[in-house]
């Protein structure tokens, strides 16, 4: 177990106090204006050595993302955004960085700016996290009335202002490209990349985009040095991460550990373990709804890192990890997560706005048992068929999820849907019509 | 994307109250000169909160005059994204997450309640129009299931009887108390917490 002198977020529970009093007395803007004055290339450097990778899902490595950004600014000025529309079912970890930890946000905020660049910071944050906006509000007015950020922010020369977008219940601007389309104003469709915001983002301006938890690490980073980071974890999965355990576990909690943790660790030891015991656990989902699950082989001796969940053909992602017991029906599960998809698909491509749509009908009649044999299959194809056929990656985050129940669970499913297709005994009727309506046809019919 | 109807009923006239028009112009500030459309979503908030919860559309067209930019604009933001209530709701608007980790834990226990003391529909007002109800994804309290988001509060760690009493109350005009209903600190683990114990004694 990671030690507590290692824990980043020390008031991850707020027994300390969110203001910024509390906040310099556990060391957070110490000495910014030191760690500035190393200069942009070091700080870039450092991140790099330290291997640390985006929390935000998809583990880019940071600083390498910051290296993207032009070294000299152009014509046009460069903006940095900050990703706090947490929306992943299972994951909850950012809000406590907003309520109980933001000035570590906002000093990453600054440093995060000095290295690429920018003046200007905006934080977009989930319309629903209202409460927590303020607080973050209030902790940013501390930071400009301490002069901490603003004109001269921390006696470093650096100009930052910091402003807070509040997105509007849209799952889908937690994407980066529709995120920038949310802060200019337009609906939270995403763009085609290339090119990548790094060089055409927000306004058309160069932009980096980084998760609440990312950036709120970065000033502890550079404080205790790259190596103290590194030393943490795995190789290439370095430091510490927020889980977050939601689900069917006796004590549901958030806590920081160590990279590499095992899973069974973080739901016997932090969780108070799985309702009715650990044989009752029929499956777990690592990563935030759209990680495939794992199975509870798996799920015995995994480790939760970005690499060994790729290996076993699921992901790290946002680290919101889902326990689903036997007392559960996974397909249900996994029909309400298919729900989530529709629900959310910004409709843009075709694949994805039907494909979603199609996956939650087809997994809601398998919970019924009333699909037929071949639609197991069939629900596999369209899997497929929207994965990879998308401008984002929201085509993969709702097909994975399909994809996960089908390869540990296609018994299941077969043996509760067994009957023959009507199709077969109408064999004029299309091919593409719902099972479902046709029934209610036939029942209409006969009666 | 999700079903939006804007309401039948719409009143003619919409303008920001003084103090609102105040803040609008705070809010167009944020962003940089020529780029005054990225304040829509900030005031289609301030036309919600100004008009009982829910947004008309005289209120687009006004935000659309004001940012010099065309209604259709205004009109497919205010419909693209969910928390823009196009038709009135409760005074108090019940939004109860049903998404799987809230589910597994009986979010839908939830539900029936509501179906049960409110209205039997989603949407609809209930009897004394103070109060209405919806079910939506995941609200990010995942630990803390299953839960509510009551106008801005957050409810959290419910259980059936808990929540019929915090509807009983709003059914009488009362604000029952935010946070968790199972007197959990914030997001630490209930029983047997292993870590930052130093902290927790301080």
């Amino acid at each position: 177990m990671l030690e507590d002198k290692d824990r980043i977020f020390k008031n991850l529970y707020n027994d300390l106090g969110a203001d910024i009093d509390s906040a310099k007395n556990r060391g957070d803007w110490s000495n910014t204006k030191e760690i500035c004055s190393k200069g942009r290339d070091w700080i870039i450097e450092e991140v790099k050595k330290s291997e640390l990778r985006g929390r935000g899902g998809a583990g880019f490595p940071t600083g390498l993302k910051w290296s993207f950004a032009p070294k000299k600014v152009g014509a046009k000025p460069h903006y940095l955004v900050i990703n706090a529309d947490e929306s992943e079912p299972g994951t909850c970890k950012d809000r406590d960085i907003l309520r109980f930890e933001p000035h570590k946000l906002i000093e990453g905020c600054l440093i995060a700016s000095y290295a690429v660049n920018a003046h200007k910071c905006y934080i977009y944050l989930r319309g629903e996290y209202y409460n927590e906006g303020l607080k973050l509000q209030k902790a940013i007015d501390e930071a400009y009335k301490a002069n901490l950020i603003g004109k001269n922010s921390s006696g470093t020369g650096w100009e930052l202002d910091i402003y807070i977008h509040y997105g509007a219940g849209a799952y889908i601007c937690g994407e980066e490209t529709a995120l920038l389309e949310s802060i200019e104003g337009n609906k939270g469709q995403p763009r085609l990349k290339p090119p990548f915001p790094a060089l055409v983002g927000l306004y058309g301006c160069p932009t980096i985009i980084n998760n609440v938890e990312t950036i709120a690490v970065i000033p502890t980073i550079l404080r205790k040095g790259s190596k103290w980071f590194a030393s943490l974890g795995k190789p290439k999965n370095t430091g510490t991460k927020i889980f977050c355990i939601s689900g069917n576990v006796n004590s549901p909690c958030n806590v920081e550990e160590e990279m590499g943790i095992k899973l069974k660790d973080l739901i016997e030891k932090h969780a108070g373990g799985v309702i009715g015991g650990w044989d009752n656990l029929q499956a777990v989902i690592p990563g935030g709804s759209s990680m495939p699950m794992l199975s509870k082989e798996i799920s015995e001796n995994i480790t939760m890192d970005f690499d060994s969940l790729v290996e076993n053909n699921s992901g790290l992602g946002t680290a919101g990890i889902i326990v689903i017991n036997k007392d559960q029906d996974i397909i249900k599960c996994m029909a309400r997560i298919a729900r989530f998809y529709k629900h959310e698909s910004c409709g843009q491509c075709t694949p994805c706005r039907e494909g979603s749509g199609w996956m939650w009908r087809i997994l809601e009649r398998m919970a019924k048992g009333e699909a037929s044999k071949d639609e197991v299959n069939m629900l596999s194809d369209v899997t497929k068929q929207i994965e990879g056929h998308t401008i984002c990656a929201f085509g993969e985050g709702s097909a994975w999820p399909v994809q996960g129940l089908l390869r540990h669970f296609k018994k299941e499913i077969i043996a509760r849907n067994n009957f023959d297709p009507l199709v077969k005994n109408n064999k004029n009727i299309p091919y593409l019509i719902d099972q479902h309506i046709l029934e209610e046809d036939v029942k209409n019919v006969k009666s | 994307m999700s079903l939006k109807k804007v309401s039948k009923e719409q009143p003619d006239k919409f303008e920001f109250s003084e103090e609102n028009l105040i803040l609008a112009k705070k809010i167009v500030l944020n962003y940089p000169a020529g780029k005054k459309k990225s304040a829509v979503m900030a005031l289609l908030y301030l036309a919600q909160k100004q008009n009982n919860n829910w947004i008309p559309l005289a209120a687009m067209k006004y935000i659309a005059k004001f940012l010099d930019i065309s209604y259709i604009n205004v009109y497919e933001v205010a419909t693209f994204y969910s928390m823009y209530n196009l038709s009135p709701v409760g005074k108090y608007f019940i939004q109860i997450c049903t998404t799987t980790p809230c589910m597994i834990r009986g979010a839908y226990k939830l539900v029936d309640v509501c179906k049960k003391n409110i209205s039997e529909k989603e949407n609809e007002l209930s009897g004394k129009k103070n109060c209405s109800w919806t079910e939506v994804e995941c609200l990010g309290a995942c630990i803390s299931a299953p839960m509510a988001q009551i106008n801005d509060d957050y409810y959290e760690d419910l259980n059936v009887k808990q929540f019929e009493g915090i509807i009983k109350d709003i059914l009488k005009d009362k604000k029952p108390k935010p946070g968790s209903y199972r007197g959990r600190i914030n997001s630490e683990p209930e029983k047997n917490r292993q870590t930052l114990i130093e902290n927790k004694n301080a």
